[in-house]
């Protein structure tokens, strides 16, 4: 997917007036904040868990070679295909080759978060393939044209009128020319459109939210049920996810799904929770006849030599941009690529280049709440601040941040300096300040005040308030 | 037995623009049983370089730090940000410098955020301070998350007479101030207060109080902003009954 | 693609710091694999019928109880009518044998478009979850788990365990191996993807009703 995130200060403006998107973010922060306090609340061992699943993630990262393996070989045993892909472009390849093998000409897909990474919508498309998502969300986004703006609920910041619209105008041609308005009304209809499209797919796509080792499975955790339709009505199911993925047994997967869904959206459990392990059996009398699993690289292994290993805990609940106060008032698109909120900043910043997604990286106030829900214990504040660091050594901030920076250190290197300086320059803007308390502009303090008034020093400073009192003292 | 003997870490924000918090903490630690003494030779935590990506000059200013305050038996500080960024990542710092890691880790082990040292280390809550008013209370982001301060401003805030505490919805959630995060991407951060602002507003509070200066120069700005009448005071200022000056962002006539 | 196998497990092994796994180490990894770690399991007390019907109806299911086999066809008889069905049924393989009555007409197999709902026995059910555990099989072929706009499940009390886990203790002494798909189905179809309203029947069944027997 093309990158954006260049564009952040711009995408920002653009995020903060509108009124829809606005709506649609409260609906975030009361609905999965609150949902996900009253799962937590439950459930007396939620803190061990935590601590359990950070464990076991960390225990298979270090033995990734070896899982690998072992879940390569139990996919091959049951008659499945591993395929491994350095890149996304090789991903797109070896995704289109299946299909093409297989004289594909529609495709439907559960929700992947790794194909929107590799870009595999539009390579399918562009080979002259019917692409179609099926997770009403994405569905939705795809009739809009909009990439995801969140990772669990990739259509959040649609508002249901502009969806009635989508679907007034994309339907027509199926033959549903009323314009639906209530949420029941709009499920329906959608149903019936994708219902069609399952039945006539020649391949299903799904992501693997985890990769099971013992058993060569993957599982995909879904409310609608489309995941399931799509691997199990069409010839071909194609898994595409991330070499991180894989989790030793079916016990370790169990330990982390106890935190998936009530991190993400409260629940205890989703409505369907699916292990798919190969194609169907030769007795058996639906299921799809090839299952193919492509195993992405990207950046997960350069992650994985370096500081940023801790993000390849990451189970894709969503539960940090929820949270995080900066997506809450601007949303996911503003972070330009496929992952938004705090994880994105990350993995954007992996995948895209510090150059890129310089703004990202910045546009926290490290207030933590993040690392404070991540369910696998992920210091995401202290990935940030790896990231700045970065970014200074490279030399991305701007000069004038660097110069600032510069001359506040070399003053506070020198405390008689220091003191000196600041003996007169508080005094002047206290007695500047003192009648009305504040100032409504301030030079140099333009970013400040242009929405908030900037309270006046009392005028003298403590050091020498104090170094007064002692001496009057002795 | 010899009272604890405290090193004052004022912080930039104290020192610069509100010395009668630094005073406040003075009285308190004094009242406390301690012993308070200020260093001349300091100025910065150095959380603004930290937090830019600059360790070169964050190590520099966190060696200043750790000599100033070799020998006291505490240092303690009325701010929950300066104090994390000593006690929490100063040690980050020095990783591959042994010498300076365990002067660092010293000095961690010796720091405190004010209200924590006095209800939790000092066993102190024995305020004697008067202040009748409706006030609600901002979690300042780095005092509740890196050092688990919550309750004990609250216990001690217990003691003040005629003082009611109404806890506001989402006062765990950041203001906006994050340093250089206000003045880099200003429009979020507004937005971010002004949220701030509405749930004081819903509070029904006339007071805000909170243990860091960043946060309340912040608020206060944006309450002023929006012709709120909420006044903002620092939580040692209410504890210290030392609250006979303009509230932080009032004038005289205010 | 062999080449980006090996280019991939050598990046793998660069970024671990070391080699392949000694033996050594890959025995004891085998013995974890093969052990299945002993992990923390949500603790509750309650009966386990109580509180499998109580997760259900958290989950949006709804859930009949029957003393014996006898009460199953009146139960699913109950439950169309309510819903204003018609009796036409695809049923689980295993399930062809039940007494149906004569005016209700059944097929068994695979779901098929038209069908508008399915009857299926399970594998277990897990009380933590208010889930019905389910194994793709010619039994019970998975189309009838999602395709139909209504799902009925027949589960027997002896076939109620605790938690999550314990599905796991009971497939690993099936014979033979795994099967093609295992579905844990905690209710019906849902999603809040408008406006975050929670809505069934998204893509997969409206409903989702058991009918538990007590003794079989």
């Amino acid at each position: 997917m093309q990158s954006n995130s260049h564009n952040f200060k711009k995408n920002v403006k653009g995020a903060l007036q509108d009124k829809e998107l606005q709506i649609a973010l409260a609906h975030v922060q009361e609905g999965f904040i609150n949902k996900r306090a009253l799962a937590v609340d439950k459930l007396a061992e939620f803190e061990q868990l935590r601590e359990q699943a950070k464990q076991i993630r960390n225990h298979t990262l270090e033995h990734l070679d070896y899982y690998l393996e072992r879940y390569e070989q139990a996919v091959t045993k049951l008659g499945g295909q591993v395929h491994w892909a350095r890149d996304s472009k090789e991903a797109c390849e070896i995704v289109l080759n299946i299909c093409q093998q297989a004289e594909a000409k529609s495709v439907i897909k559960g929700k992947s978060m790794v194909s929107e990474e590799i870009g595999l919508n539009e390579v399918l498309e562009q080979s002259g393939m019917d692409v179609i998502e099926s997770d009403l969300g994405e569905y939705i986004l795809q009739l809009a044209e909009e990439p995801p703006s969140h990772i669990i609920a990739p259509a959040i910041h649609k508002t249901r009128d502009q969806i009635s619209d989508l679907f007034v105008k994309h339907h027509a041609q199926y033959g549903f020319s009323e314009r639906q308005t209530t949420v029941p009304n709009l499920v329906n209809e959608a149903r019936a459109v994708l219902r069609k499209r399952f039945l006539e797919a020649d391949v299903g796509i799904t992501g693997g939210n985890f990769l099971v080792a013992e058993t060569g499975s993957n599982i995909i955790v879904t409310n609608e049920g489309n995941g399931d339709l799509s691997c199990t009505l069409p010839k071909v199911h194609i898994v595409t996810s991330g070499i991180e993925k894989v989790v030793p047994t079916l016990d370790d997967a169990t330990a982390l799904l106890r935190l998936l869904g009530r991190s993400a959206t409260g629940q205890e459990i989703t409505s369907y929770t699916t292990f798919s392990s190969g194609p169907k059996r030769p007795e058996d009398l639906d299921g799809p006849e090839q299952y193919h699993v492509v195993l992405v690289d990207n950046v997960r292994s350069k992650m994985l030599a370096d500081e940023f290993r801790e993000m390849l805990r990451c189970i894709r609940c969503g539960a940090c941009m929820n949270h995080c106060p900066v997506y809450g008032s601007v949303g996911g698109h503003v972070y330009g690529w496929v992952y938004p909120g705090p994880m994105g900043v990350v993995l954007s910043s992996m995948n895209l280049g510090l150059e890129e997604t310089k703004d990202l990286a910045n546009a926290c106030t490290l207030n933590g709440r993040c690392a404070e829900v991540c369910p696998v214990k992920i210091p995401l504040p202290d990935l940030l601040r790896n990231l700045r660091r970065q970014q200074h050594e490279a030399r991305l901030n701007s000069l004038a941040v660097r110069y600032g920076l510069n001359i506040w250190a070399a003053i506070a290197k020198r405390p008689a300096i220091y003191a000196a300086m600041m003996r007169i320059a508080m005094p002047l803007m206290g007695a500047l300040g003192r009648k009305r308390g504040r100032f409504r502009y301030f030079p140099l303090a333009g970013g400040w005040t242009a929405g908030r008034d900037l309270p006046a020093p009392q005028g003298s400073t403590f050091q020498s308030l104090y170094s007064k009192r002692t001496r009057q003292k002795t | 037995m010899n009272k604890p003997n405290v090193g004052l870490f004022v912080t930039c924000l104290v020192d610069l623009y509100r010395p009668n918090v630094g005073f406040a903490t003075i009285k308190l630690l004094e009242q406390a049983g301690c012993t308070v003494e200020v260093p001349k030779s300091q100025t910065c935590c150095g959380q603004p370089a930290l937090n830019s990506g600059d360790y070169a000059n964050s190590r520099d200013i966190a060696k200043q730090v750790i000599e100033t305050f070799a020998n006291f038996d505490y240092v303690v500080a009325p701010s929950g940000s300066c104090i994390g960024t000593i006690k929490t990542h100063y040690t980050e710092l020095f990783e591959n410098d042994p010498e300076w890691l365990n002067k660092a880790e010293d000095l961690s082990r010796r720091s405190h955020e004010l209200f924590s040292f006095l209800t939790d280390i000092i066993k102190f809550d024995a305020v004697l301070s008067t202040f009748p008013a409706k006030a609600t209370y901002h979690d300042s982001c780095s005092g509740l998350r890196e050092l688990g301060v919550k309750n004990q401003p609250r216990h001690l805030l217990g003691n003040v007479k005629d003082l009611t505490l109404k806890e506001m919805r989402n006062s765990e959630v950041c203001c906006g101030f994050g340093g250089t995060f206000c003045v880099k991407y200003p429009e979020i951060s507004t937005r971010m207060a002004s949220d701030k602002v509405e749930s004081i507003t819903a509070s029904g509070a006339e007071v805000l109080l909170g243990g860091d200066m960043g946060c309340l120069l912040n608020i206060s700005g944006r309450l002023k902003r929006l012709d709120s009448t909420v006044k903002v005071y620092h939580t040692a200022e209410v504890l210290a009954d030392m609250t006979n000056i303009p509230a932080i962002g009032d004038g005289e006539n205010d | 693609m062999s080449d980006a196998r090996t280019e991939i497990f050598s990046r793998v092994h660069k970024a671990l710091g070391r080699e392949s796994l000694s033996s050594q180490q890959r025995k004891s990894l085998d013995e974890r694999m093969a052990s299945a770690p002993d992990l923390i399991r949500p603790q509750f007390s309650d009966d386990l019928v109580e509180h499998f019907a109580n997760q259900l109806q958290s989950v949006a299911a709804s859930f009949v109880r029957v003393s014996n086999t006898e009460g199953i066809i009146p139960a699913i008889t109950e439950h169309l009518d309510s819903l204003g069905l018609n009796h036409k049924l695809v049923v689980a393989p295993s399930l062809k044998d039940l007494q149906w009555p004569k005016n209700f007409e059944i097929h068994s197999g695979r779901a098929r478009d038209a069908d508008l709902a399915s009857v299926t026995g399970c594998f277990v059910a897990v009380a933590e979850t208010g889930s019905v555990v389910l194994l793709s099989s010619p039994e019970s072929p998975t189309t009838l788990n999602f395709l139909p706009d209504y799902h009925i499940a027949i589960v027997k009390s002896s076939q109620l365990v605790r938690h999550m886990e314990d599905v796991w203790t009971e497939f690993r002494q099936l014979p033979g191996g795994i099967p093609r798909t295992i579905n844990l189905i905690s209710g019906p179809s849902k999603t809040a993807d408008v406006e975050q309203t929670l809505q069934v029947g998204a893509h997969g069944p409206r409903s989702f009703h058991v009918v538990f027997v007590e003794q079989s």
